[in-house]
């Protein structure tokens, strides 16, 4: 008993001979289709390479077109030949001109004896497929499709419009249950004769040949009426890209190839020398018993799948530029900004460096330059500190500096004297964590020696864009993160509120606070807003602070807050 | 996209076209071998002016990647190009004296010969510093890649041009004819790029690298595109619009995917910085024939003088396409 290989070819003609021959030397008779539509000197040119071969045959040609019935009918005359003419064959394993035998011939003889009634079909209905193309499933066997997916795709489209929406559909024969699967597959004598010998034959050929893709339902379908026992799953290794496309195989998968254990596979790259090299050999090692274990390979496709469909969070790049609202992530990794924090805080950037142990930067959106940690004019990625390369897109420059840190958490400062074209921006990313102590920028305001009329319009100029900057935040479109004291209420309590913060970022430091950075010095600042209230501004964003005192909280001369 | 935009883009493409046309007269056939072109073949076609210096590696670069035949546009070189070109067996030169900047910068030349020779071949456009690296370039030829696309019924392969320079100054170490340029020059930026649509084009616009750093921190709006598309399978209906950075019909710029995928892309290794450049650039700022009256080259000559130097401690070392994927460089996108 053998196993005869029906092979469906329409180009790449020298490599299906290779193959062709490869089958044929080890003693399995081949019937090979070819299709139609190769002209007649390519055709015989192609026979005159396979004459001296006893046990290869030519089926009667058709012209095939993808997604047609021509496919099936192709199939058809070739198993019929196949039947006919080489009684000694128990299954027919159908394979195209660009598959490639993986395995010693022998092992798959070896594998199929052992199974001698089984039929290798991948066979599911259509109710559990998630795979098709163009989302048709079960409509692709109640609907008719006249016209070509491939070369008339809007009369296509709109003939199953017009039916959808007229509620046309075809009556499915009497007993057919329809079922879809994988064009390759491996029947038995008995199940492939009975579809061939079936007396209803010439209703279901009628049937399927309207039907949407039937070389992937007709054998899938008609082998359930027969078969006595169904593997449903396919012999050939063939995986399908997101647009329905097969991948296809180069020289670098051979070791995946090897590793994968399949019998076949599809589709290799015709110029795939050494692939065809190295596995069209005489069987030069001993037979191996081992089952199919294409997961690796399912593995590399899938994750390809998913690089293209959604590609790599927060990358912009020549071929990525995602539409607002679909970057899924506008930035690749979590980051904190911080908003007065420096103001109240002596050395704060320092002390939740050491806390967090992340690069903590200072303001990274100030007007004269970008203030990188630890003062660099570089950083990551070769990102400049010009505000001017900054200012020419700022989007740009904080998506570029979270993803050439990936891994890290980025923190920075942020205030009303900086740039405020990023805060948008910042508002809208789910990645960041927007920390605010509103009105701080007063502080350092208080503590400068300069003329109090000059000081005022500062102070209402930085209070008019920190309003804004305040508004926008809290718009319903606002991603971020965000939490906001007035700075009288974050001095009321700020160990607590310093430590949420330290959680929300995570890292080390999860301790409880041990040490505090040093807060500015405040007696007097109360007098301050007041002296501003009296010039005619209304300082608001700090909250209410009593005249003449100090904060209740305030430590004495500044010294560490501590907490046990 | 209005049918007024659409009929606009229309006739702006048959402008270019016709102006491709009348500037084929200026090109006189020096060596043609273009009837050896056969079907399938992938044709390279370039415009040059005294690189023999760098056409020997340029050559051989892409004849392993798989080219089969060269179209160049000679504009006057008088170092021996010319002959060298003409002694290749896969090369076809074309010679031309008149202005490269009213040629538009060689696109006018470049839109005539692709009509006549690049009809359904794919076709790369290059100048002779770019060295384009894809996903899997390291095993598997440009014809797999081009199968590839032509399967997905993709027309056109987007790249970046990434800008590649040494450590230390430019002219420290001297090129020699058939060296591999990236051997000392192989340090690019990885992270400092800017993108914005052409809306009226579709195509992306890219700034920035080593070359924004250096020379155009002060007027980053004049820092020199980066977006590329150089690899087209051309039609004669098709027409580059500006160097290979933009072209029409405006579909073969939409080489980015726009819903949060990647799509198959590619890098235009850059080695300008080699150290003919210093003499190069002021021979071109003498020449002033080329973009927005030799800006470029102004800026350059005068950051050359003051600070040779591009290299930082952030500097990538090239090591091959997977790492510049990893970066984010460019993308496999689902070709496995």
């Amino acid at each position: 008993m053998s196993v005869g290989f029906v092979m469906l070819v329409h180009d790449a003609l020298d490599r299906a001979a290779q193959v062709a021959r490869h089958w044929s030397e080890h003693g399995k008779p081949i019937v090979i289709h070819v299709d139609k539509r190769v002209d007649g000197p390519a055709f015989e040119y192609f026979k005159g390479k396979l004459a001296d071969l006893d046990n290869v045959r030519f089926s009667e040609r058709h012209a095939c077109e993808w997604g047609n019935w021509s496919i099936v009918a192709a199939t058809q005359s070739a198993c019929e030949l196949m039947l006919d003419a080489f009684t000694e064959v128990r299954h027919v394993y159908l394979s195209s001109g660009s598959c490639m035998p993986l395995r010693p011939v022998e092992e798959i003889q070896t594998y199929l004896d052992e199974r001698p009634r089984t039929d290798f079909i991948e066979s599911v209905t259509t109710d559990e497929v998630d795979w098709t193309v163009g989302g048709l499933d079960q409509e692709r066997f109640t609907l008719r499709f006249p016209f070509s997916w491939k070369r008339q795709r809007r009369l296509f489209d709109h003939y199953v419009d017009l039916q959808r929406r007229l509620k046309l559909a075809r009556r499915i024969p009497d007993g057919v249950t329809p079922h879809l699967g994988s064009q390759w597959w491996c029947l038995t004598r008995q199940t492939l004769s009975a579809i061939l010998e079936d007396p209803r034959r010439a209703e279901f050929d009628r049937y399927f040949r309207r039907v949407w893709i039937p070389d992937e339902s007709y054998f899938q379908t008609l082998s359930r009426l027969y078969s006595t026992q169904i593997e449903s799953r396919s012999l050939t290794l063939s995986k399908f890209d997101f647009q329905g496309k097969p991948h296809v195989f180069y020289d670098d998968h051979l070791q995946l190839l090897r590793r994968s254990d399949c019998f076949v596979a599809r589709k290799i790259w015709p110029r795939a020398e050494r692939l065809y090299r190295e596995f069209l050999v005489p069987a030069s090692r001993a037979l191996v018993m081992a089952e199919p274990n294409p997961l690796k390979i399912d593995r590399l496709f899938s994750r390809a799948t998913e690089r293209r469909t959604r590609g790599r969070a927060g990358l912009y790049m020549q071929g990525r530029f995602p539409n607002e609202g679909w970057e899924n992530g506008k930035t690749s990794g979590r980051y904190s900004v911080f908003e007065g924090f420096t103001d109240l805080f002596e050395d704060f950037e320092a002390w939740i460096a050491r806390r967090t142990g992340n690069r903590v930067h200072g303001h990274l959106f100030a007007e004269d330059q970008v203030h990188f940690a630890g003062g660099d004019a570089v950083y990551n990625g070769a990102l400049s500190d010009s505000a001017q390369l900054r200012e020419y897109s700022p989007q740009a420059f904080m998506t570029n500096l979270i993803w050439n840190t990936r891994g890290e958490h980025q923190c920075f400062q942020f205030g009303p004297a900086d740039d405020q074209k990023v805060s948008e921006f910042l508002a809208t990313d789910r990645n960041a964590q927007i920390s605010i102590i509103s009105g701080a920028w007063a502080i350092p305001l208080f503590h400068s020696n300069q003329n109090f009329s000059d000081l005022r319009k500062v102070a209402a100029h930085l209070q008019r864009i920190e309003t804004a900057h305040l508004d926008l935040l809290r718009m319903g479109k606002t991603k971020a993160r965000v939490r906001i004291w007035s700075l009288a209420e974050f001095i009321e309590n700020p160990m607590e509120n310093l430590q949420a913060i330290l959680d929300e970022i995570g890292g080390i430091g999860q301790r409880r606070l041990s040490e505090v950075p040093v807060m500015a010095d405040l007696s007097g600042f109360g007098q301050f807003l007041q002296n501003l209230k009296n010039q005619g501004m209304s300082p608001h964003l700090m909250g209410d602070f009593p005249l003449n005192q100090d904060s209740p909280e305030k430590p004495q001369g500044g010294r560490p807050y501590l907490v046990k | 996209m209005g049918l007024l935009k659409s009929y606009r883009l229309r006739l702006e493409r048959k402008r270019w076209r016709m102006r491709a046309v009348r500037k084929r007269r200026q090109l006189a056939p020096v060596k043609n071998r273009t009837d050896q072109i056969a079907k399938s073949d992938i044709i390279v076609f370039c415009t040059l002016r005294n690189e023999v210096v760098r056409l020997p590696y340029f050559l051989k670069y892409y004849r392993e990647l798989g080219v089969d035949h060269f179209v160049f546009v000679d504009n006057g070189s008088d170092d021996g190009t010319t002959d060298y070109l003409s002694a290749q067996p896969d090369v076809s030169v074309f010679g031309t004296h008149h202005s490269y900047k009213r040629s538009r910068f060689g696109v006018d030349w470049i839109n005539w010969l692709l009509r006549k020779y690049g009809h359904q071949h794919w076709c790369l456009v290059l100048d002779v510093d770019e060295f384009l690296v894809y996903p899997f370039s390291d095993t598997r030829p440009i014809k797999a890649l081009t199968d590839w696309l032509d399967a997905s019924s993709v027309k056109s392969f987007g790249t970046m041009l990434l800008d590649m320079y040494p450590k230390g100054p430019i002219d420290s170490v001297k090129y020699e004819a058939g060296n591999d340029p990236f051997e000392h020059v192989h340090w690019f930026d990885s992270g400092n790029y800017t993108i914005q649509k052409n809306e009226r084009y579709g195509n992306l616009w890219i700034q920035g690298g080593p070359r924004a750093r250096a020379f155009f921190a002060d007027k980053p709006e004049r820092a020199p595109a980066l977006n590329k598309v150089p690899l087209v399978r051309w039609d004669r209906s098709y027409a580059y619009v500006s160097s290979s950075h933009m072209l029409l019909p405006r579909g073969l710029n939409l080489v980015y995917d726009e819903w949060g995928g990647e799509k198959t892309s590619g890098c235009l290794l850059h080695a300008k910085f080699l150290d003919t450049f210093t003499s190069k650039s002021e021979e071109e700022l003498k020449r002033k024939e080329h973009f927005a009256n030799s800006h470029e080259y102004k800026a350059y000559h005068s950051g050359l003088v003051e600070d040779p130097d591009l290299w930082c401690k952030w500097s990538e070392k090239y090591i091959n396409w997977r790492q510049l994927e990893i970066l984010g460089l460019m993308s496999k996108g689902n070709w496995a």
